[in-house]
Order: C-alpha cells, then structure tokens, then sequence
C-alpha cells in the first residue's frame, strides 16, 4: 500500500460543518406538519398498573393522539426483542413498547402523547391519571439474590435470569497448594454515558410510496431498520433508517429496541403525519441505559515469587429491570480480567441478576473496567503483602512479545475463543513508567510527604477486545465528477470516521482527503451492517473500506487499460490520474475514468464485470483483536476535605497501525476522561425504594474543564494479523484501567492511613469517611499535619 | 432544584390558570396586563425577526424552532451543560434559561453568524486545528463563551481559559484540545488574521 | 421538559411590579436572573400561573457607595459586581466569593438580588451577607423596609420577604480594612457548596480584634456560630487556636446530609475550611496593615 494519508494527521473533514452549526443532528430535522411526542413514564420502582385514564389528556387542544399498551397493534404489544440470546441466560426478558400491567423501574415508559407541540404534549401527560399499586422494590444486588425477595418478574420464579462459568485449569487445587492466596470484596456501582446529546427519533412515512424514514440517534441503524420492518409488517426496502449526526454513543445509543424507537416511527405511519420525540435529559437519566453495577468476590493465588497461579471470581452482575441485550456485559467483565497476564488456572463465574431499577446494557468500557479493576487491584494486593515492588511483580507475570497468538482459554463475547492477536506488553509497560519517571519516584514521593502533601502514583495495565464480527461492508463510487463517495452503515457518533475512511480510500485511489466524502450510518445508502459498538468501526468498517477501495482501484486501472490501449501493469495512478508508464501525455483522469466506465453506447467488457468504477466490499473477522496499554498517573489527596488533584496522567498505548493520530489520541483522551468522572465524580443514586436520585447535571456530575488534567498520550504500533490495515479498536482504550489506576494511586497517597480502595466509584466523602474510619483505628502519629500557607 | 430530586413526573392536573385580580391597588401605577401570546422583535445574527410566541417558550427552541437556526444546540435544559450558549447583547447566556419574549429588543448571535465552511472564523479554525471536538454536539457553545471570553481577554493564560470554559460540558473530550484551541485562536486574533465579518444569518439556513 | 403555561408580564418599574405583585402575589412570582427560577419551570417542580419578569425595571441596576455600605441593586448582575471595581476595592469577601458562583455565563444572567431572595442553602451571596452582617431593602405594597441578613434568611429557600414583596437593593458594609477570605469545597468548579465559609477578622497587630465566620451548605440558613468566632476573638492567630476553632466548628454545628455529601463529612470540612479560611483573612488583614504602614 502506497501510504500518503495513512498515519498522518489529518485534519477532519466533518469539523467545518460541525463547527459552523451545519450539523444535523436528530433534532435538527424538522418537517412540515411535524407532531412532537412524550412519553408518560412511571415513577414506581416496581407497581402494579392498574389503570390509566387518558380521556383528560385526549380533550386537551392540540393534542392528536394517546398511545397506552392497549391501543398498539398485536406486535407491538409482544415484549420487544431479545438482542442476544446466549443459552445461559434462562430468562431474557425484554420490556414492553408501553408497560402492560406492571412497571419495574423508575421511567419506564407507560403512555405515549403526540401533540401539536412538546409543550402541549407534555402539559397532556399532567392530565393522564394512573392508579398504581405499589410493589415491594428490589434495588440492591444482595438484596436481589436474598431467598424470598420481590421478583421483578413472578414468572421466573427468582431475580437470576443467568449463572455462567468459564474456567481454565483446575483453580481449586492451585489455591490449595499455593503460597499465598488473597480473598477480596470489589464494589462497583452504576454510571451511565450522559452524551451531550440525549436520544431522539423523528418519523415520515408516506402512504404512497409505501415508504417509512427513521431518523434516530442509535449507533446500529441497519438493525433497526430490519426490526422495524418486521414489527411494522413493511419490506427493508420500505424502512430508511438514517442515524445522522450522533451527540455521542459510548454504548447505550445501541439497543434494540429501545420502546420511542418503534412508537415514533408507529404513530408517523397511524397518523400520517411526521413525529419527533426528543428525550430530555431527566428522561435520559431514568430511560437510557446505564452500566457499571457488579459485586465481585475475587481470589489470587500466586507462589513464593509472586507468579500467578490462580484466579477466581464470582460476581453479580446487576441487569437491571430487563435484559434485552443479553449477557454481553458480564461475559467481557470475565474475560477482560486475565489481562497481560499469563494465569495457568482461572476461574469466573457471575450471576446475572434483576432489580427494579433502569436496564443496563454496554456503555464504553462494557465490563472491561471492572475486569481490570479487580486484576489489578489483586495485583497490588499481593505486592503489598509480598513486598514485592507492584511494577516488578508485573513484569514477571506478563504475556511475552514471543507467546503470541496467546490462547487465553476463554470464550470471548463474539463466541469465539479468546485469543490475543499480537502485542509487547513488556514495551508497553516500559514506555509508560519512563514516561511517568517511576524510576524517581521513591525520591519524589518522600520529598512530597516532607512537604506533608499526599501524593500517590498509580501504574495499570490492560488488554482490550475490539474489532469483533460478524461483518462490516462499505460501498466506494467515483463519480463522474472526480468525488469519491463511500457508504458504510455503521454510525458514527463523533470518532471522525468521516476523515478514517476517507484517508484509507484516499490512498487506494490516490485522491485528496477531502474529496472522499463517507456517508455512515443511513440504511437508504448502505443497507449491511451490524453497528457501532465494541470498538470495531475503524477495524470492521475500515478493512471493508479499505476492500472497496482497492477494488475500485482495479477497476480503474482496468476500464483505463481499455481505454488507453495498455496493459493495466503498464499504468500507474498518482494524484488520481492513471497514466502509461513511459507514455507521458497518454492518461485520464479519475473522473474521465469514472466517465468510460459508464458508456452511453456500445458495451461493456466482460472483464469489467459491471459498469462504473463501483466496488462494494465486506470485511468479517474470524474474531477479535486486541489492542493493550499502560496507563500512569499521579494524584494528590487533601486529607482533609478528600478533594482530589491529578498532578499527571500518562497513557501509552497499543492499537496496531494508527489511522490518523489526532483522532485517536481524541479517542483515548475522551476516554480517560469519562474513566475519570466514573472514578470520582459521577454516581447514579437510587434510594431504597428505587427512586432515583440523580437526575439533573447538578447530582449526576460530569467532570469539566476544571476537574480533568492535560493528558499525554503515546503509542506502540504492534500491528493485527487479522485484518489488511493491521489495525485495532481504540474507543474504549481510555476508559478501561482508570478505576484501577485511580484505586493504587490512591492507595499510594493515602499508604500511611493504610487505606486501600475496594470500590468505585469514589467521592471526597466517601475518602473523608475512610480516612476518617483508618485514623479512628490507628492514630496516625501527626494527624492532620497543616501544610504551610494553606488557604 | 439541587435539593429536590423528585421523580419522573406526577400524575398531577395541570392548575387552571385562571387570572385573579384584586382590587384596589395601593399603587399609582397601573399593572401592565398579564399576556400568554406576545409579539416580538429581536436582532439575531444582525436580522431583525418578528414573531409571536407563546410567553412560555424558551429562548432556545424559539432559536431553533421558530428561526430554523438549529446551530444552537439543547443538552439539558437546567443550565448546566452549556450546549445552547449564544450571545445576548455580546455576553454569553444559556438560551434554554430565558424565554424568547425576554430577548425582545435585544441582540443575539449563534453561531450561524461566526463563520462559513469554506470561510471558517479563527476560533472555528483553531477547533479545527486543535481536535477541540469529536461529535461536535457542544462546539457551538464553546465557541460563543470563547468568542466573548477573547475580546474581554485577548491575552488569556491556559487556567483562566479552563475557568472560562467551565460552563460547558463536553462528554466525547478531555477538554485538552478545546483549552489549546482557545490559546491558540486567541494568538490568531491578536496577530490579526482578518476576522470574516460577523455574517447576516438571521433566518433558516440557506 | 418544558415549563407549564403561565400568564407573563414585564413590568418597566418598581411601582408597576408592586401593583403586579399585590394582584398576583400569591399565585405569581418574580423573575430576576432565571437562573434558579427557570430550571424549577422547565422541569415543572414549580407551576406558578404569573411570572412577573423583572428585567425591564432598569433602576434596580445599579452599585452604590453610601455611609460605609455599598448598596447593590437587585437586579444587578452576579457578573456586572463581579467585574465592578467598587466591590473589588471595598467588598474583598464579596468579589472573593462571586467567582465562585456558577460559571460566568449564569453569573452573566443570575443577579445579586435573586441569589439573595432565593435563599438557597448552598449558595455563597447569603453567607457572604451573614458574614458581613450586611441587610436587604424590601418593597411592598405598605413601603420600604430595611431587613437585617440574620432576620431576612428564615429556612430552606424560604426568607421574610412576602408574596407581595420585592427584594430591591442588597447592602454590603465595606470592609476594606479588614481581612477576610471566602472559601468553598464543591464538587466541581461552580457547583453549589458542599461546605463554604467567609470570614472577616480585624486584626490589631497580630491580634485579632473581632472575628466573624459564615457558612453556608450547612444548615437551612447560613450558620453564624457566635461561640466559635469568640474562640479566635482576643487571640494571636496561632496553630493551636486555629485548631480548637476548628473542634469547636465541627463540634457545634448541625447540618444535614445530602447524596452529595453525608452531615458528618460537612462537619468535619466545616471545621477545616474555617480554620484556613480564619488564617488566609488573618493574613491579608496583615498584609492590609503594612501595606497601610
Ligand atoms: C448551572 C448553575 C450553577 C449555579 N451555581 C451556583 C452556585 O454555585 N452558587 C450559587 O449561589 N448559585 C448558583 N446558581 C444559581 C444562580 O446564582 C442564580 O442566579 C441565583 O441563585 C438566583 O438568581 P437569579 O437572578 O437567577 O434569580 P431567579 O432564578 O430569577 O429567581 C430565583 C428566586 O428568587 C426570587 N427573586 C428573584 N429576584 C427577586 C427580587 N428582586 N425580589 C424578590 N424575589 C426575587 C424569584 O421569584 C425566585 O423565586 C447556579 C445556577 C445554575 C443554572
Ligand atoms: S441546554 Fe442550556 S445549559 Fe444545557
Ligand atoms: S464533542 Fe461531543 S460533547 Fe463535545
């Protein structure tokens, strides 16, 4: 591959549009005649639905319609469909469109308004009258597994919809014989993505051609689009499901279905007339999906020298009220948490549990940081106990460059055995502490506790899925004019695919950046595909750009052969112009290329195949690949008010070739930020009868300008046998060790007080009240030293 | 509002408005009649825009909504992400805490009217430049706050710039590239890279 | 999210709003800033049928300088005192805590008037009001009324003005020869307090003279602890004194916990903040001193 755009950093070719306001985004689509919905939800933990009585709401003017369980067809009255089925999960229970006879979570939609306005409809939803009768809420995981707790759903007769064992070895007969072994307890509750943008789906459907268009914030709209079709009685070709512009994903814009999804596009088709709904961001906090929640009881055995010999979990992993999609979460929790480390006897286990509070499904990180959290932290535990320096006990247990491709033994969450691609873990982490100077640090540490100031450094490691199947296609065209256009239908929420692509495709044709426009994510324009998640759109979507574009290539060269009256061999494409070597004067353009290969008269060689310099190819990974890093940071603790400071963060990380710099240290950064607010800042609080409590940017925070530090970024490039770019995922890189990083930097800081970190996520009063807690049980010998000229 | 973390909504009737008024009044002033439609005229982006709106709509959807200038985005509408951050008569507010009458013969610019595509203002340039943005959901907010923040401060260090900009969230950043952009677009408009003219763009976009 | 139908009227004076007020007072409520009033009606947690928008009585607008007080007008914006060289010069705890409010572009909008009448618990304008031991000028269909900052803040977002009232000037004592410090623990930069104080001291030579502490996020109102400022009063300005000040502080006062933060940790860190919010007020004082040398 001639490499001119590949690697470089490249400017975006969305940013002038979106920095001008020309983006469009769901809300910005607007129709004539457009209808504005709400939905009516329930602010039950877990009720009865006895009745609800919709005749004031109808009276209202400007109301048009009221949508309750009763009144959807046959098929949308069914549960919505189950995503992932996987044979563990003995109860995949999905949520209804509109709640039948029972709610199971605060938000759960219960009746749908479509008015002439947002304003009167949800003035409509004050005057829908629901008699509830309260049930007995399950909000706790423990709680949930406790014998004779509610059921959030009676039929299954227990709140465990799946228990899953995986093992490798015999991990009982390591713990028995090893030299030490080390129990703990990791807690960690729910987060949710929050992306700038709330969810939203605007419907058209025109009764004459039979045709509905979806403009809907999700990151998979093929999906949609074929479901849709099917609960809707209309053939695929009949849907149009566009995701525009997306206000970030990171996981849960990713659902199917997600009920507004099928009840906009449902009332366009009754109504005859467009429909929007626009999630607000209390909604978004009760219906969106959140993540995070898990309990693991984990154990480590190692030998004398502190090399594994065992590792086991169990955990329970909290659903939710439903779980529509499966046991994705869970399974790449068990999976992550081997790690870079080689782990002769594993065992992990979970219980997939329900409680009454909103679904969960993968948001950024999808387990992954909880499997990293418990590894390293066990990790740390047994270099604390061993006194074994914690980056040393490391480094004697890492995969090694020459055990590649490393068979983890485990089953991954695309079904296919877990096996690590390619990698130098010893590099990455060598890069990272020279990088954060861990050399020095000993030195810098004792000159701060001089000082009185508690600073810590934190050293993580992690291995990271991406780039799993099934399949991504992409569809390249040159046009006549010289413009390339590619169509892929996975969605794009701010990653710059639009500019990725376009440098794979601008290298195969030889063309400038900027004159490749990709359009993602519009079923109308590319109707294969699967979606955005697990990190696999630069790597799935990416080979299969890369596929058609060096297929259009050859095509080229080969309707330029015919046309200039030369071997293809003979002619070489540079600047998207193919010329005869040797022959200067004798060449086309691209877009006279373009031209020829669609004649008006005459034919069309047989080797042409088709008309047009066209090429649609699809690329699908035997399985994953697996991108690794390190991450390092120091932090500082005021023990007196449990503010936090980060001094540095250092990241340096592996994800194959590098598409485009810029963008991935984006990627990464964003990450680690959002890592950062799940580490210290953001928490969805639920109170014990399953209200929640964190519903407005002012509970749920987000870290800003303020809170987050400048992050440096570095990277190796070990490049992925599976796929022609030799690339791997990076969207979630970022986010994955930052709990656990967080967790032994803080140790660190606070290893007088013997504190250690069990939990995420954390809060100045939840390290006050430790610190509080370890001064009551050891005095420390100068409590609460005043620093010099505070304040 | 911190305080009160209520549900997702009450099944409660929406009160009847019905207008009460007691007299005398122990005033000379006579009270100005209470109005549920009213019409406006606000500059935006340098067009004035006549229209009636209801007295309760907000700024923001009467930008969005009644002027088609869909640029300004709406992430929360309780004040706190900044995604509909505009300009009112030159300093930055959040268009989703005023109501559109309010802004009633006053000025107001998006950021429909900082620069073109082709033509991008120094500060879209220096997002550009600077990877200030991935989906690009909160961009237009930053980029009022800074064109506001860089003419009161022309000159500014990197840690008032992150005070300065403290008002937005941005979920896909790390806020690093938005904080180098503004330093960087502040050097471009000291040097004087000409500025494109603030640009007429009151209505739909073309 | 989008407020409930309400009646609107944007009165241009004081007089037209008081006559507003005395038609509607009960079921209507004023509009300074929005930027509490406004999020409450967007999420419909408050419905009042009449909103009487203050924001075209141009003569509450003002900072004035009378008889050792600067009087601030009501509607004057958070940012316009912020960036006012007056409150600068002469209101040092005042322009200390007023970058703590929100972010610049609420302050651009919120007003002086309303963050006092809002009353919220964790808001720094009232404690920076108690601190100073400042007072409020109210209108109501009776006249003029001057109230005390102690009397004015009654409970949780609740104060002695009356549903026919109008808050009209906020007064500050100056206290530029004084020391003084505002500090706060917030979750993030511009959030609500979890625990804030300010406090002002006179300081003869290294002796402080008089001491006041007002702290906010810990209780309905802000918390004056008369006990706790004596404990300082008299005294060299000592490590030792330092800490009893802050025992006492954690020991005497009585908040409540909230998601954010439990009612043992605002003890605690209000005892921490008052102790280096006495010793960074206790410094300037003394800087004050030989600058004045
Ligand atoms: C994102 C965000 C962050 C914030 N952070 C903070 C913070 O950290 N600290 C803080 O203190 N505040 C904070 N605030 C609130 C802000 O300071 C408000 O501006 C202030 O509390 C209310 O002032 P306002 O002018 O906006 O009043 P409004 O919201 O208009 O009114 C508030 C209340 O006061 C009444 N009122 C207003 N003016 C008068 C008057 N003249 N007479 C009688 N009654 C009146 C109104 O009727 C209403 O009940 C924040 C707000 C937002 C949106
Ligand atoms: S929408 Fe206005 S601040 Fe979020
Ligand atoms: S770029 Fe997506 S929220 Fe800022």
């Amino acid at each position: 591959m001639t490499t001119q755009y590949f690697g470089q950093r490249i400017k975006r070719n969305e940013d002038p549009r979106l920095l001008t306001g020309g983006g469009t985004f769901v809300d910005d689509v607007t129709l004539p005649d457009l209808l504005h919905a709400a939905v009516l939800r329930s602010p039950h933990a877990h009720a009865r639905v006895r009745r609800v009585d919709t005749a004031g709401a109808e009276a209202l003017p400007g109301v048009v319609a009221v949508y309750t369980h009763g009144d959807l067809p046959p098929s949308l009255q069914e549960p919505l469909p189950r995503l992932i089925p996987h044979p563990a999960l003995v109860h995949h229970k999905t949520q209804y469109a509109l709640a039948r006879d029972k709610v199971r979570h605060v938000g759960e939609p219960v009746a749908f308004v479509v008015a002439a306005s947002r304003y009167v409809a949800e003035d409509a939803l004050d005057l829908i009258e629901v008699e509830y009768d309260p049930l007995p809420a399950v909000v706790t995981l423990e709680q949930a597994v406790r014998p004779g707790a509610p059921l959030v759903h009676e039929d299954a007769g227990t709140n465990v919809c799946a228990h899953y064992t995986q093992r490798v070895g015999n991990v009982d007969e390591a713990l028995a014989r090893a030299a030490h072994v080390f129990t703990e307890r990791f807690v960690i509750d729910r987060g949710t993505a929050a992306p700038m943008e709330c969810r939203g789906v605007v419907a058209q459907w025109d009764p004459r051609l039979r045709q509905l268009v979806v403009w809907d914030s999700t990151q998979a709209p093929i999906p949609i689009r074929n479901g849709l079709a099917r609960l809707l009685g209309l053939a695929q070709g009949g849907v149009r499901v566009i995701a525009p512009d997306i206000g970030g994903g990171f996981g849960p814009k990713i659902m199917m279905f997600y009920p507004e999804e099928v009840l906009v596009p449902y009332a366009a088709m009754q109504l005859s007339r467009p429909v929007k709904w626009i999630e607000d961001r209390r909604e978004n906090f009760a219906a969106m999906n959140h993540e995070r929640e898990q309990i693991h009881d984990a154990a480590i055995a190692v030998d004398r020298d502190g090399r594994i010999l065992a590792v086991r979990t169990a955990f329970l992993y909290d659903s939710g009220a439903y779980i529509p999609y499966g046991l994705t979460v869970p399974i790449v929790a068990s999976t992550t948490l081997p790690g870079p480390y080689k782990i002769p006897n594993y065992h992990c286990e979970f219980r997939a549990v329900f409680t009454n509070k909103t679904i969960v499904s993968p948001y950024r990180g999808a387990g992954r940081p909880h499997g990293v959290f418990v590894m390293e932290r066990l990790m740390d535990r047994v270099a604390a106990e061993l006194g074994i320096d914690r980056v040393e006990l490391r480094r004697r247990n890492l995969i090694q460059p020459h055990e590649f491709p490393y068979d983890v033994g485990l089953i991954y969450q695309d079904n296919a055995p877990l096996i690590y691609d390619s990698g130098n873990y010893p590099a990455t982490l060598e890069a990272a502490l020279q990088k954060i100077s861990y050399e020095h640090w000993p030195q810098e540490r004792a000159r701060y506790r001089a000082q009185h100031r508690h600073v810590g450094l934190g050293v993580a490691c992690y291995v990271e899925g991406s780039g799993i199947g099934p399949y991504e296609g992409c569809r390249v065209t040159v046009e006549p004019s010289g413009k390339v256009y590619a169509a892929t239908s996975v969605g794009t929420q701010g990653q710059g695919h639009f500019t990725s692509f376009a440098q794979i495709i601008a290298d195969a044709l030889t063309v400038r950046v900027e004159d490749v426009i990709v359009i993602t994510g519009d079923s109308g324009a590319f109707g294969w595909g699967t979606g955005t998640f697990a990190s696999r759109a630069a790597v799935v979507a990416g080979s299969a750009a890369h596929l058609a574009a060096q297929a259009v290539r050859e095509k080229t060269l080969l309707v330029a052969a015919t046309k200039l009256e030369a071997r293809p061999d003979d002619l070489v494409l540079e600047h998207g112009r193919v010329s005869v070597r040797g022959a200067p004067g004798k060449s086309m353009t691209l877009a006279e290329v373009a031209v020829a290969a669609n004649p008006l008269r005459g034919t069309i060689p047989k080797e042409w195949e088709q008309p047009g310099l066209e090429a649609s190819r699809y690329f699908a990974p035997p399985r994953g690949t697996f991108p690794n890093g390190v991450h390092a940071a120091i932090v500082e603790v005021d023990i007196e008010t449990g503010m936090l400071k980060i001094l540095r963060y250092v990241v340096v990380h592996d994800c194959g070739r590098v598409i485009n710099p810029m963008i991935l240290d984006g990627q990464i950064r964003g990450g680690v930020a959002q890592g950062l607010g799940g580490t210290f800042y953001e928490k969805l609080v639920y109170d014990e009868s399953g209200q929640l409590l964190t519903q407005t940017f002012m509970d749920y925070l987000l870290p800003t300008t303020m809170e987050v530090p400048e992050i440096e970024v570095d990277h190796l490039e070990t490049p992925s046998p599976l796929n022609p770019l030799g690339v791997k995922g990076a969207g979630e890189a970022g986010v994955i060790p930052v709990p656990a990083l967080m967790a032994q930097a803080l140790d660190d800081a606070l290893s007088e007080l013997g504190i250690r970190i069990t939990e995420m996520p954390l809060s100045p009063n939840r390290l006050l009240e430790m610190i509080r807690e370890a001064r009551a049980q050891a005095p420390s010998p100068h409590p609460g030293p005043l620093p010099q000229g505070e304040g | 509002m911190k305080k009160r973390t209520g549900v997702v909504r009450r099944t409660t009737k929406a009160r009847v408005v019905t207008p009460r008024r007691r007299n005398p009044v122990r005033t000379d002033a006579a009270a100005p009649p209470l109005v549920t439609r009213k019409e406006i005229t606000v500059q935006v982006n340098g067009v004035a825009q006549t229209a009636e709106v209801e007295v309760r709509m907000t700024l923001v959807d009467f930008i969005r909504e009644r002027l088609g200038l869909t640029g300004t985005h709406v992430g929360c509408e309780h004040g706190v992400c900044g995604a509909c951050t505009i300009l009112l008569d030159g300093a930055p507010v959040r268009s989703c805490l005023m109501f559109a009458v309010q802004a009633a013969g006053q000025e107001i610019m998006t950021v429909e009217a900082l620069g073109t595509p082709d033509r991008l203002h120094p500060i879209q340039e220096a997002f550009r430049d600077h990877h200030g943005l991935q989906c690009g959901f909160c961009t237009p907010g930053f980029l009022m706050t800074t064109l506001a923040f860089l003419r009161e401060r022309p000159s500014p260090t990197a840690d008032e710039i992150r005070v300065a900009l403290a008002g937005h969230l941005c979920r896909c950043t790390v806020y690093q590239g938005i904080v180098e952009a503004v330093s960087d677009a502040a050097a471009r408009l000291r040097a004087g890279t000409p500025t494109p003219a603030p640009r007429a763009r009151g209505g739909a976009r073309e | 999210m989008k407020p409930a139908p309400f009646q609107y009227a944007a009165p241009e004076s004081v007089e037209e709003t008081v006559a507003l007020l005395h038609a509607h007072g009960t079921e209507g409520k004023l509009l300074a800033g929005g930027q509490s009033l406004v999020p409450l009606l967007n999420m419909r947690l408050a419905r009042p049928s009449v909103i009487i928008d203050l924001n075209r009585v141009r003569t509450l607008d003002y900072i004035r300088e009378e008889n050792g007080e600067i009087a601030i007008g009501a509607m004057t914006r958070q940012r316009t005192a912020e960036r006012s060289p007056v409150v600068t010069r002469r209101l040092p705890l005042l322009a200390d805590a007023l970058p703590l409010v929100g972010h610049l572009q609420i302050r651009t909008r919120g007003t002086v008037g309303g963050n006092i009448a809002h009353a919220d618990p964790s808001a720094e304008l009232p404690a920076v009001l108690a601190a100073l031991e400042g007072s409020v000028v109210v209108r109501g269909p009776g006249g003029t009324r001057r109230v005390a900052a102690h009397a004015f803040f009654v409970s949780y977002l609740t104060t002695a003005l009356g549903p026919d009232e109008l808050l009209l000037e906020v007064r500050f004592p100056a206290h530029e020869h004084q020391g003084s410090a505002f500090l706060e623990v917030a979750r993030r930069h511009g959030d609500y307090a979890l625990v804030g104080v300010g406090a002002v001291v006179t300081m003869a030579g290294n002796v402080c003279q008089r001491a006041r502490l007002a702290f906010t996020g810990v209780g309905p109102v802000p918390v004056r602890i008369p006990d706790a400022e004596a404990v300082v009063t008299g005294k060299m300005v000592t490590d030792g004194v330092l800490a009893e000040l802050g025992k006492l502080v954690t020991h005497m006062i009585d908040p409540t916990g909230d998601i954010h933060a439990s009612a043992e940790y605002r003890k605690e860190v209000a005892g921490v903040l008052a102790r280096r919010a006495i010793r960074a007020a206790a410094e300037r004082a003394r800087m004050k001193q030989m600058r004045m040398r």
